[in-house]
């Protein structure tokens, strides 16, 4: 977009992902704008990012860990330890995927008036989603860490690595699944709708609130396997591996075969939906501007 | 002289009515599929068009003559279905005033948004942006967001960050009629000093006398398909009524 051609060349072929490459200064500019326009005239601001997770964490602690016993405590002795630090591990990170999926798949659709004046890679719509939850994802992450600091963490260095990768994992999913929704959503608005209902399942799908163990108790074996194919499940482990396991006793331990073999399958699912994604977007991206 | 926009019997249909709903699609099965689901509308009907660089051409033509179409598919925003296009060049369009704009963004702000989608590098939009503020006559309002800005102002803006690009073709759709006395005629005289400076441009007006002052070659489009095309004043002469 930005080179000096002195070739005839088509205008409005696009070269996928790696245009979003070469155009980062524009996306870095999109993600500035999303971070200022998002909380505009809001008297907390970026507060919110803090305020909203706060208080998802605390409705859940009380119902799930309190009432409904998941809590570790003297007199329950079934409970998780840590169950605050296990919850919120597992929140952050479902957070970050909802809201950039959530976002994502809207994206293409927001941005209808831009995309049907100017050419420009559309695929920077879903990716800048997809980064400015990063940016809100961070602040969460920094009271987890506090968090893990005052229940006596200590993790090793394959444990941080561990959580890099699971976050790797769910931003790939959220990008791909991005890409392959908004453009969906363009041609049927249903896309959105259908998405948010993925959230909500996906949310229960891995094991945020409860333990796996339990999943594994009940499910038997195979389709434990099944429920280990979803990449979030794999990745929520990892951050479960990486922030809650270092402040237990570790006693209560994490899924067998999880690094050698589960967060490659992760990976590599993620990767293939990710290819998936940019497939359909490139393919459905030349009728945009006549949809939208 | 080299080409810069060759377009080469590009044709582009619109599907007119969806029929989205399950209802309709389950019917339409039942039925055996008969007829079509949808209503088609041809916009552009085996256009050829070939520019020179450093030509002035002007596209004219009545409402839904398929002028913004053609150079909606000149700026890569459409593909054509069959035919080809292609063009030598980074290629630039004032396509509508503030495409781009983001209401509680300043104006600033606003500059480096709307240059970086115009295809401008981090460098030249720094070494550029006295200038355009200059140009754009905006003053201290630069820091202001844009949503307080007059019209006129908005339209200040957006037209100097789009002069600013530097582009070797520059697209213009309509967007001269807006902005007062003054200012459009700044507009015009900095559209012709592109035009000397040899750059290529394509002009959509409806404003016939404007059109026929800045550009050489006008093409007269009618229901999608080429009608004329030569020299401006034959062309504006056909478009008013022979």
């Amino acid at each position: 977009m930005t080179q000096t051609n002195s070739e005839l060349v088509r205008p409005g072929v696009s070269g996928g992902l790696a245009d979003v490459v070469r155009a980062r200064f524009l996306l870095k500019l999109l993600v500035r704008k999303e971070l200022k326009v998002r909380y505009r005239g809001s008297v907390l601001g970026l507060l919110w990012s803090y305020v909203k997770p706060g208080v998802q964490f605390v409705v859940f602690y009380i119902a799930l860990g309190v009432f409904l016993g998941l809590e570790q405590s003297p007199t329950n002795k079934s409970g998780l330890p840590n169950y605050a630090i296990y919850l919120f591990s597992g929140i952050v990170l479902i957070n970050f995927f909802t809201e950039a999926l959530g976002n994502a798949s809207r994206s293409i659709v927001g941005n209808g008036g831009l995309i049907k004046k100017i050419y420009l890679p559309r695929q920077l719509f879903p990716v800048a989603s997809v980064w400015v939850s990063a940016v809100h994802f961070f602040p969460q992450l920094v009271i987890l860490l506090v968090a893990c600091l005052f229940s006596g963490w200590h993790p090793s260095l394959l444990q941080l690595a561990a959580a890099v990768v699971g976050f790797v994992i769910v931003a790939l999913l959220a990008t791909g699944l991005g890409l392959l929704f908004g453009a969906a959503n363009v041609y049927f608005r249903d896309s959105e709708n259908f998405v948010d209902m993925l959230l909500m399942v996906a949310t229960w799908a891995s094991p945020v609130m409860y333990s796996w163990t339990m999943v594994a108790d009940k499910l038997g074996e195979t389709w434990f396997i099944v429920y280990q194919m979803n990449p979030i499940t794999v990745a929520v482990e990892t951050f479960h591996y990486a922030f809650w396991l270092p402040t237990t006793d570790g006693s209560a331990g994490i899924p067998p075969n999880l690094l050698s073999l589960w967060v490659p399958v992760a990976l590599v699912v993620s990767a293939l939906v990710l290819l998936w994604g940019q497939m359909t977007f490139r393919r459905l991206e030349g009728r945009f501007a006549q949809e939208l | 002289m080299t080409t810069a926009i060759e377009v080469k019997a590009i044709n582009k249909q619109f599907v007119l009515r969806h029929s989205r709903s399950i209802k309709e699609a389950f019917v339409w099965l039942i039925k055996g599929r008969k007829g079509d689901l949808s209503e088609k509308f041809h916009a552009l009907k085996g256009v050829d068009l070939n520019v020179q660089q450093g030509e002035t051409v002007a596209l004219l033509g009545f409402n839904g003559s398929g002028k913004s179409t053609l150079l909606k598919h000149i700026s890569g925003v459409m593909i054509p279905d069959s035919g080809t296009v292609r063009t030598r060049g980074r290629v630039a369009g004032l396509i509508e005033v503030g495409a781009g704009f983001h209401h509680d963004l300043s104006g600033r702000d606003n500059v480096f948004l709307n240059g970086a989608i115009l295809g401008m590098t981090e460098d030249q939009i720094n070494e550029r942006f006295e200038s355009i503020v200059d140009f754009a006559e905006i003053g201290q309002f630069i820091d202001t967001e844009v949503k307080f800005y007059s019209s006129g102002m908005y339209l200040r803006l957006a037209f100097s960050v789009a002069v600013h690009t530097d582009p070797e073709v520059f697209l213009v759709d309509e967007i001269l009629a807006v902005g007062d006395e003054p200012f459009q005629k700044k507009c015009i005289a900095k559209i012709q000093e592109l035009a000397a400076e040899g750059k290529t441009l394509v002009v959509v007006s409806h404003d016939l006398d404007l059109v026929s002052r800045i550009c050489d070659r006008g093409v007269l489009l009618d229901h999608g398909e080429v009608r004329f095309d030569g020299p401006i004043r034959d062309a504006v002469a056909k478009m008013r009524g022979e």
